[in-house]
């Protein structure tokens, strides 16, 4: 029997937190840390969390599990279950909406703020507006990201100034949009960066690159931006 | 853009850029010292008074001072505004972290007429 606890609260209901534990039988299978809150929402139908694709793809499904962000639906078991014991959270330094369920509204905030689009006020032209195969390799490793926010909610900077740093997840938007050879605002991308949050609360502390379940690399993005700064600022 | 107005140079990428070198001078005088230190062992007053009052001495030792107080500024600074704020403690955080940044500016200040007055006396 595997021993699940499951981070439970109901605002409306309980003063605080919990820990709720289950007997959990996986029939000697390696099942998804999804198909095992699956299981125990059938049992227990107030249990709440979130999720869509259940693989991989939508982002839905980020949780704190064995004390290590990444996505439920492909975590299993056998890569973090030790001595027998499972225990999920929700993602940390976010506000609890109920159970697993997180309040995602700093998250995108950040997102929002790093202008996530193409922007080239040049007249369009005919049909499309071209790419080098080599400048278009530029966008490998950064548009993969499905904004699952295992990154930024394992960081402590984002943590302690969710509202100022734009946090692992924004800044790999922020440097995929720098990257990318048809955007033309790159001076106004700079120049809202260059503040000391926004990038510079980043301290290589990895945290990032150790959880995204995507396998993408925040901090080097992180990098990439400042050497930008630097080069454009001295 | 965050705004921020009590950080040392205005710009992230400023102090960022400053909190590096400052780090490399303080980490050459150190070696400096410390080699000094031990490539002297019967070191006496008069040997130690007059290596500080050569010209080159007075630029590094100057330099390392100024390092110092920007270097703990920007960290100062930083974990002021990491931990002492009103998310991590409500209200009382602005007022701890302007009785914190005020009294290290002292403090930082203190030790830079000091250390002046020190290195040309
Ligand atoms: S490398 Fe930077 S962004 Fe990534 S977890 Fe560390 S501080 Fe956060
Ligand atoms: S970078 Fe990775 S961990 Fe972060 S939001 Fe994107 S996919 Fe998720
Ligand atoms: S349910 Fe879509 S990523 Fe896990």
């Amino acid at each position: 029997m595997l021993q699940v606890s499951v981070y439970r609260y109901n605002p409306s209901k309980d003063d605080e937190p919990y820990m709720q534990d289950y007997q959990f039988d996986t029939e000697g299978k390696d099942l998804m840390v999804l198909d095992v809150l699956e299981q125990l929402k059938a049992r227990d139908t107030s249990l709440a969390f979130r999720r869509s694709c259940r693989e991989g793809v939508c982002g839905s499904d980020g949780l704190n599990i064995n004390g290590k962000n990444g996505l439920a639906c492909i975590t299993p078991l056998s890569t973090t279950v030790k001595n027998n014991k499972l225990v999920v959270r929700p993602l940390p330094g976010l506000p609890v909406v109920r159970d697993l369920v997180v309040d995602m509204s700093l998250f995108y905030q950040q997102y929002e703020k790093v202008k996530p689009y193409l922007i080239n006020n040049e007249p369009a032209p005919a049909i499309e507006r071209l790419q080098s195969p080599e400048d278009r390799a530029k966008l490998d490793g950064l548009y993969e990201c499905i904004l699952c926010a295992c990154c930024s909610t394992a960081c402590p900077s984002f943590w302690w100034n969710p509202d100022r740093f734009i946090g692992p997840s924004g800044l790999l938007q922020a440097w995929r949009f720098l990257a990318d050879s048809r955007d033309t605002a790159k001076a106004e991308r700079l120049s809202d960066l260059d503040d000391p949050f926004s990038v510079f609360r980043c301290h290589g502390i990895q945290n990032c690159v150790n959880v995204c379940p995507k396998g993408l690399n925040p901090t080097r993005a992180i990098g990439h931006i400042r050497n930008m700064l630097l080069k454009s600022a001295t | 853009m965050v705004t921020a107005v009590t950080n040392l140079g205005r710009s992230g990428l400023s102090d960022w850029l400053v909190q590096r070198v400052t780090a490399v001078i303080l980490l050459l005088y150190s070696v400096f010292i410390a080699w000094y230190l031990l490539a002297n062992p019967d070191l006496d007053y008069m040997q130690w008074k007059a290596l500080f009052a050569g010209t080159a001495m007075r630029i590094f030792s100057a330099a390392a001072l100024l390092s110092t107080v920007a270097h703990a500024w920007i960290g100062l600074w930083s974990i002021s505004t990491d931990y002492m704020t009103e998310r991590m403690m409500g209200d009382k955080g602005n007022v701890i972290r302007w009785v914190v940044q005020l009294g290290g500016a002292l403090l930082l200040f203190t030790y830079l007429v000091w250390g002046v007055q020190v290195l040309w006396s």
